[in-house]
């Protein structure tokens, strides 16, 4: 299947958003994928709302700004109000759970989710909750594989970091190992969409 | 080159060389300057090209010029040049220094170039501690657009846009750039000199020639600054408008050392 | 893959800044501003280690001059800067054209006018094209729209500059100097450099001495320095280049270039899936505009709609192309706002839509 996945990766300035999208990105160029890592810039990292859209694709990438996404991967309120009508039907939209007050409505997508914060908190590591989510990720769309992402977090974590990647590759394994939990299944491409609502509904 | 700065050629065969009793610097070209008479530019042209000839050192020079009277500088000048915009030129020289840092590098502005648009450039160039020369000639006049109060003329100095007399409350008092470029770290050679007189004129070579010398050693700037006279701006004869900055500027822009290597960099 | 050097994933500004030091570049001078501060960044981490000189300036004017500066002492130099800067730099680029000096600049156009806003825009297209400073000048504009092209650009430009003796122009915007993208980057000493025999490098006793300036005081003479000029600019209409996308059948043309092309790209794409035939023209220089090409195109096309991230300022050198042969119609978006590729969509429905009715 010729792969154009087009993701929404919004939350809080600081919370690795942007690494998280950049992430993505560094593993498709392993991949010998095309890519675009866009981000929103200047004061409004610092604190405020960031996002990124990051694009894989077989094809070079066409426009890097777009308004609709197969993935929107949300960490606070404000990102899921103002992207979970931007997901295309049949799409996935993960969220942060204890960040969410209201709930999403859409029954036409997958929507997952997942308590990163809390189980990042248990890791006694709290910058990991952005691997958390993208192990969730893959595990629903596994668009890019394990080798490429470890490559990826070498490009991404600054070398004083490097001793932590064992600790991120946990992360990423746990965030896989929630999905598999949540939705009883190894869930693929969307086709745990019913189970999947059901859950985060409840 | 244009027409009007065309050479006039001095049949030099006509006078017999046991005759020569005074001769121009090899280093000025043949191009007749366009100064006013009596005007301070033609002497501090002729120091500089002097010192640069008797280094021998005319190969290794690249020179900018200002933009103000001496806006032609490199008509007269037999070195490479570049002409710089409006108080641009220790930005030019530091442009030209940075990639050629072998080349002796100096620039000759006035005092509007220098102390009024060109402040910014000037005080950070010399904070670089750029291994460059800055000849400041200081008349304290606009000369070129028709002799307008500059930022270092003097309280009460009458000029075209100062016609009842300066008022330093009004327009600030005279700037004194070389007082102030003194104190930074990066000047290394920094002294006033002037062309009143001969023994000025000398002691104005000897300043160039040590500033050249210093800069071999890469050690900073050095800023020279020549106390000039412009007699067409003053509205004066040549030599009243000599005495006029002996007894008006001398004691505003004092001459001499203000800082010298190995005396503690000590400003006065 | 990550065993080749040359591919990477980078974002814009520093793809240009690495391609910069491969190209040879002998010295950058520039000034920290948003959204561009990434290649003075880059350049202050990676020259120590290599070669070249960067200096931070004091601004940008003083910037501009150490590039007048070493460019007439022969050397290969290059600045960059975001639109404010720009408007600080005018005075300088207008000396370096009448001087002949071969440079790179490089725009990563924000948001404007005044201060403005960091986020990215196309509203520098006029300052950039038609003179920006005093006097009849132009610079070579190439506009890029990914990120591989801020790499390639560099290259483009020093070559065209140093053969022209002119300064180029890389005019980017915030996104594209923003976003990563996957980049291949041109070998290092692939741009043969020799030094000009022009520049002021002190004078042997073999030559007369070189003079860089701009001051040509009597008219006939400033007249004639002109004509040079114009001529110049004509020869450069040699290095046009424009990209086409699905031209040959389109009833419908979007113009755009930069990032606005990219985005128009997708628009034709969802359109011809709607099995509407648009398509793309994209001017890669913007000075020299492709006038000639796109005139060829636009007389087969029922109408013309330009994309911008600006109030319409490449529509007036579409319109000139076109001279009247169809419509041309705009879209734009200011500010920092960016249009998506839906809404050009619907702006080319609307205006068929208006067709269709005139003509039922």
């Amino acid at each position: 299947m010729k792969l154009n996945e087009e993701i929404i990766i919004a939350g809080f300035g600081g919370q690795g958003i942007l690494s998280m999208g950049q992430t993505l990105s560094y593993a498709a160029i392993k991949e010998n994928k095309e890519t675009s890592w866009m981000p929103s810039y200047g004061p409004e990292m610092r604190g405020g709302t960031a996002n990124c859209v990051v694009i894989l694709s077989d094809a070079p990438v066409s426009s890097p700004i777009i308004s609709e996404f197969d993935t929107a991967i949300v960490f606070n309120q404000p990102s899921l109000d103002k992207f979970e009508n931007a997901v295309k039907p049949g799409g996935i939209l993960l969220y942060e759970k204890s960040s969410i007050i209201r709930v999403p409505e859409r029954t036409d997508i997958t929507v997952l989710g997942i308590p990163v914060l809390e189980e990042a908190e248990k890791l006694k590591k709290k910058q990991t909750a952005n691997m958390i989510m993208l192990g969730a990720y893959l595990e629903l769309k596994p668009v890019i594989g394990q080798e490429a992402i470890i490559y990826a977090l070498k490009k991404v974590l600054p070398e004083r970091h490097h001793h932590l990647i064992p600790l991120n590759e946990q992360a990423i394994e746990l965030g896989k190992k929630l999905v598999r939990e949540l939705t009883g299944k190894e869930a693929r491409n969307g086709n745990a969409k019913e189970s999947v609502h059901e859950y985060s509904a409840g | 080159m244009e027409e009007i700065f065309d050479p006039v050629c001095i049949d030099k065969e006509a006078i017999d060389s046991m005759d020569v009793v005074y001769d121009k610097t090899p280093l000025l070209t043949d191009a007749p300057m366009h100064y006013c008479p009596g005007c301070g530019h033609g002497i501090a042209h002729k120091m500089l090209m002097e010192v640069i000839a008797e280094m021998g050192i005319q190969e290794q020079t690249i020179g900018v010029a200002p933009v103000g009277c001496s806006v032609f500088a490199y008509h007269y000048m037999d070195v490479d040049m570049q002409e710089a915009a409006h108080g641009r030129a220790c930005a030019v020289a530091t442009g030209i220094k940075r990639v050629r840092p072998d080349k002796f590098v100096f620039t000759y502005q006035g005092d509007g170039d220098l102390a009024a648009i060109g402040t910014a450039e000037t005080i950070h160039a010399v904070n670089r501690g750029e291994n460059i020369l800055v000849l400041f000639i200081n008349n304290a006049i606009y000369g070129m657009t028709g002799g307008q109060m500059a930022p270092t003329s003097l309280q009460n100095q009458v000029t075209s846009t100062s016609p009842y007399g300066r008022d330093t409350k009004f327009t600030g008092a005279p700037l004194k750039m070389t007082e102030l470029v003194a104190h930074l770290p990066g000047a290394y050679y920094v002294t006033r000199q002037a062309v009143n007189n001969v023994n000025s004129v000398r002691r104005l070579k000897k300043a160039i020639r040590t500033a050249l010398e210093y800069q071999k050693d890469n050690n900073g700037t050095c800023f020279i600054e020549v106390i000039s006279n412009c007699p067409s701006g003053y509205r004066m004869t040549p030599l009243q408008s000599m005495r006029w900055i002996e007894e008006n500027m001398f004691s505003v822009f004092p001459l001499g050392d203000i800082k010298v290597p190995g005396k503690g960099g000590a400003v006065s | 893959m990550e065993n080749n050097e040359n591919v990477r994933l980078m974002k814009g500004n520093e793809a240009m800044a690495e391609a910069a030091i491969r190209a040879g570049m002998d010295a950058y001078f520039g000034y920290p501003i948003t959204p561009q501060s990434e290649v003075l960044e880059y350049l202050t981490a990676e020259i120590p280690k290599r070669h070249g000189i960067v200096l931070q300036a004091e601004s940008e004017v003083a910037a501009i001059n150490m590039i007048y500066g070493a460019a007439g002492a022969g050397a290969r130099v290059m600045t960059s800067s975001s639109s404010p800067g720009f408007s600080l730099m005018q005075e300088g680029i207008s000396y370096i054209a009448s001087a002949q000096l071969p440079c790179l600049l490089v725009n990563v156009n924000r948001g404007g006018p005044g201060l403005g806003t960091i986020q990215p825009s196309q509203g520098d297209y006029f300052q950039a094209t038609k003179g920006g400073g005093h006097g009849d000048y132009h610079m070579y504009v190439l506009a890029p729209a990914s990120v591989q092209e801020m790499a390639d650009h560099v290259f483009e430009g020093f070559r065209i500059a140093e053969k022209y003796r002119l300064p180029a122009m890389i005019l980017s915007d915030g996104a594209l100097g923003q976003m990563m993208e996957k980049v291949i980057l041109p070998e290092e000493g692939s741009l043969p450099k020799e030094t000009p025999e022009w520049g002021t490098t002190g004078k042997p006793k073999t030559r007369e001495r070189n003079i860089i300036t701009s001051l040509f005081i009597q008219p006939e003479k400033m007249e004639e320095i002109n004509l040079g000029l114009q001529r110049k600019y004509q020869a450069l209409r040699s290095e046009i280049k424009f990209e086409e996308y699905c031209l040959d059948d389109a009833e419908y043309i979007l113009t755009a270039y930069g990032l606005a092309a990219r985005i128009s790209k997708k628009a034709v794409d969802i359109l011809r899936e709607q099995g509407i035939k648009a398509g793309l023209f994209r001017p890669i220089t913007v000075y020299p505009f492709p006038s000639e090409q796109l005139e060829h195109h636009a007389v087969h096309a029922r109408f013309i709609l330009d994309v911008e991230m600006n109030a319409g300022q490449m529509v007036e050198d579409v319109r000139l192309a076109v001279n009247g042969e169809t419509p041309v119609y705009f879209k734009g978006r200011m500010g920092g706002m960016i249009p998506t590729p839906a809404e050009i969509v619907e702006a080319v429905m609307t205006k068929i839509n208006v067709l269709e009715e005139s003509l039922v």
